[in-house]
């Protein structure tokens, strides 16, 4: 009796000590397929773009040529576009999802907290899509009738920053498509800011209101320094997000492939020329090319991204030390 | 001395003025928000509202000149995002578990985590681009699964990170008294840590549902995009993004009038699906 009970549990023990090895070493493959991906994707996208950096060389990279006809293509145009929607919304976005994140941290009433932290967080489960529909149809009327004309109006011919403002008022443009960008990437940063705002120890802020530091001071002298590095990650993770932004930047931003000094002209962007050109490409050098711009806007997000990690990570270690 | 005092008093005048004023600027900055989402849903609810009706769950979409509905861009939707899911969430959940129970803390758990993060954030492009080139190129066509690869992608990290996060939440006593008991660590795993963290993991999959229903840039090169009726996963497949896309821009007038109903059903869904999950995780953490 007591042996048919050992002996069984010899058999259970050693299927066990099969079953324990397939699930971890199952589950590691798993995890291995997530580097595979990212690997993957640039292995696959250099290959694709092998025919166009060996026509063009380095040359790609600041050509602004984007001629399908006869065979010349440069990415300058839309790395520009990529470049300046994303200022445009770093310089409009930050300032207002800052606002949101002293508002909910400091400001807000505790009983309606949650429930605006999600309506906030609302806004970035909107697709892309929809802001884009949203851009075209109210959003650019609302700019060409009014506020472009005041802009061109009053600032068009100012010194310095008059030909940023200069051209006829099209609605469409880079400027309107850097503005839903950064209503787009509001969510994003102003909940990475709120949440590195709350390691804050309270006693850190208690011991400067008991200076006598207004709320202000408290959020500029106190709060601030100390989570830097934190919101300078959180806003790097929003302009990662927002230069790699497909739709609604395809449709408020005019696809033009001229530079134009002008932040009121259309222009494009290498996400909106891959979403309006790809499914036209014709020839092998035009497909080799739109891949190219693929790869390049994939490195850039990549080192945006990866240095926005490293702020974020270097934040938590300080916390949990 | 008077001096000195009316000094304090205006310096502290204008200390007083500019904490007011920061602190308007930053309700300001709220009420923009909220405003900009309060448009965005009245606009879809106004323009959207005109297309809902029986017929846009009947018929399929028509020529630019002909009453129709989005029947097969419903369903080819729900056929591309239930795949994916299906792709992406046993990769993401098993990925997740080793990093947070085989190995949490280690060197290739941070390189993993670290990855999967920058892919959490990676153009939803440049994936259309990648399985363009790793399915569509070599099977000479576009597909509905070919859609689902690429929002499976997207699936991965989303999950693989709430696994991550959850598992960690799961006290180790709860590991220490299922070992006590002789349980063998896959055991431990599957009918001990997943338990305890099922609602949490589960919210993680109803985000990533969410956030692929919408994708539109992924589909663009991979699932193309079909106006017949097709339930043909290895045949170009309708979606409502990509439908959306194609009708919002042209001049037809039922077509717009299609657009934006899609537009309103699938901001619907996805503003359902997250508020649920929120307020999944909400229950969860009040239950602790």
């Amino acid at each position: 009796m007591v042996e048919l009970s050992t002996a069984r549990t010899e058999t259970l023990r050693s299927r066990q000590q099969y079953l324990d090895p397939i699930f971890k070493y199952g589950t590691m493959f798993f995890s291995v397929v997530v580097l595979a991906i990212l690997g993957g994707i640039i292995l696959y996208l250099a290959e694709g773009s092998w025919a166009a950096f060996r026509t063009f060389g380095f040359g790609f990279l600041v050509s602004d040529a984007w001629n399908p006809a006869t065979g010349k293509f440069g990415a300058l145009a839309p790395l520009y576009g990529t470049v300046v929607t994303s200022v445009i919304a770093m310089v409009v976005g930050v300032p207002l999802s800052f606002g949101v994140a002293i508002f909910i941290t400091e400001l807000c009433p505790l009983w309606a907290k949650r429930s605006l932290s999600t309506a906030i967080e609302l806004l970035a489960g909107i697709p892309s899509i929809i802001y884009g529909m949203w851009g075209l149809f109210t959003l650019v009327p609302l700019l060409q009738e009014h506020a472009q004309p005041f802009l061109i109006k009053y600032l068009g011919h100012a010194p310095l920053i008059g030909s940023l403002f200069s051209g006829p008022p099209l609605g469409v443009g880079v400027l309107t498509a850097g503005l839903i960008l950064a209503v787009m990437v509001l969510p994003f940063i102003s909940s990475i800011m709120r949440d590195v705002f709350e390691t804050v120890p309270p006693m850190l802020k208690e011991s400067a209101y008991g200076l006598g530091c207004t709320t202000w001071e408290v959020v500029w002298n106190v709060v601030l320094p100390y989570t830097r590095v934190g919101v300078i990650g959180g806003i790097m993770l929003g302009l990662g997000r927002a230069m790699g932004e497909t739709m609604a930047v395809t449709y408020v931003i005019g696809n033009s492939a001229r530079i134009s000094a002008s932040l009121l002209a259309p222009g494009k962007s290498i996400a909106s020329t891959l979403a309006n050109e790809f499914n036209n490409t014709s020839d092998e050098l035009y497909l080799s090319s739109m891949i190219a711009l693929g790869l390049v806007l994939f490195l850039l997000t990549f080192v945006v991204l990866a240095a926005a990690k490293f702020m974020l990570i270097r934040l938590h270690q300080r916390a949990g030390a | 001395m008077t001096t000195a005092r009316s000094l304090d008093l205006s310096r502290y005048r204008f200390r007083r003025t500019r904490n007011r004023l920061v602190l308007g600027l930053a309700t300001a900055a709220t009420g923009f928000g909220l405003l900009v989402l309060a448009a965005i849903l009245f606009k879809l609810i106004w323009a959207g509202s005109a297309a809902l009706g029986p017929s846009l769950f009947t018929m399929i979409t028509p020529p630019p000149d002909r009453e129709g509905g989005l029947a097969n861009a419903i369903v080819g939707s729900i056929l591309i995002t239930l795949g994916g899911t299906l792709l992406g969430t046993p990769v993401g959940i098993f990925a997740g578990t080793y990093l947070a129970e085989y190995s949490p803390g280690s060197r290739f758990s941070q390189l993993v985590q670290f990855i999967n993060d920058i892919l959490l954030s990676a153009p939803s492009i440049i994936i259309g681009l990648f399985i363009f080139e790793v399915m569509v190129i070599p099977m000479h066509h576009s597909s509905g699964w070919a859609g689902s690869v690429a929002l499976s992608i997207l699936v991965i990290p989303i999950v693989v990170r709430t696994t991550v996060d959850m598992l960690a939440l799961v006290p180790n006593s709860l590991r220490e008294a299922a070992a006590a008991l002789g349980a063998p660590k896959w055991k431990i795993v599957t009918l001990v840590c997943y338990r305890a963290a099922m609602q949490g993991m589960l919210t993680g999959v109803m985000l990533a549902v969410a956030r692929i229903s919408g994708e539109t840039a992924p589909l663009l090169f991979t699932a193309l995009g079909n106006n017949g009726w097709s339930l043909n996963m290895n045949a170009p497949m309708a979606s409502l993004p990509l439908v959306i896309n194609q009708f919002v821009n042209d001049p037809s007038e039922i077509w717009n009038r299609l657009a934006w109903g899609g537009a309103l059903l699938i901001t619907a869904a996805i503003l359902a699906l997250n508020i649920t999950a929120r307020s999944l995780t909400n229950l969860g953490s009040m239950k602790q």
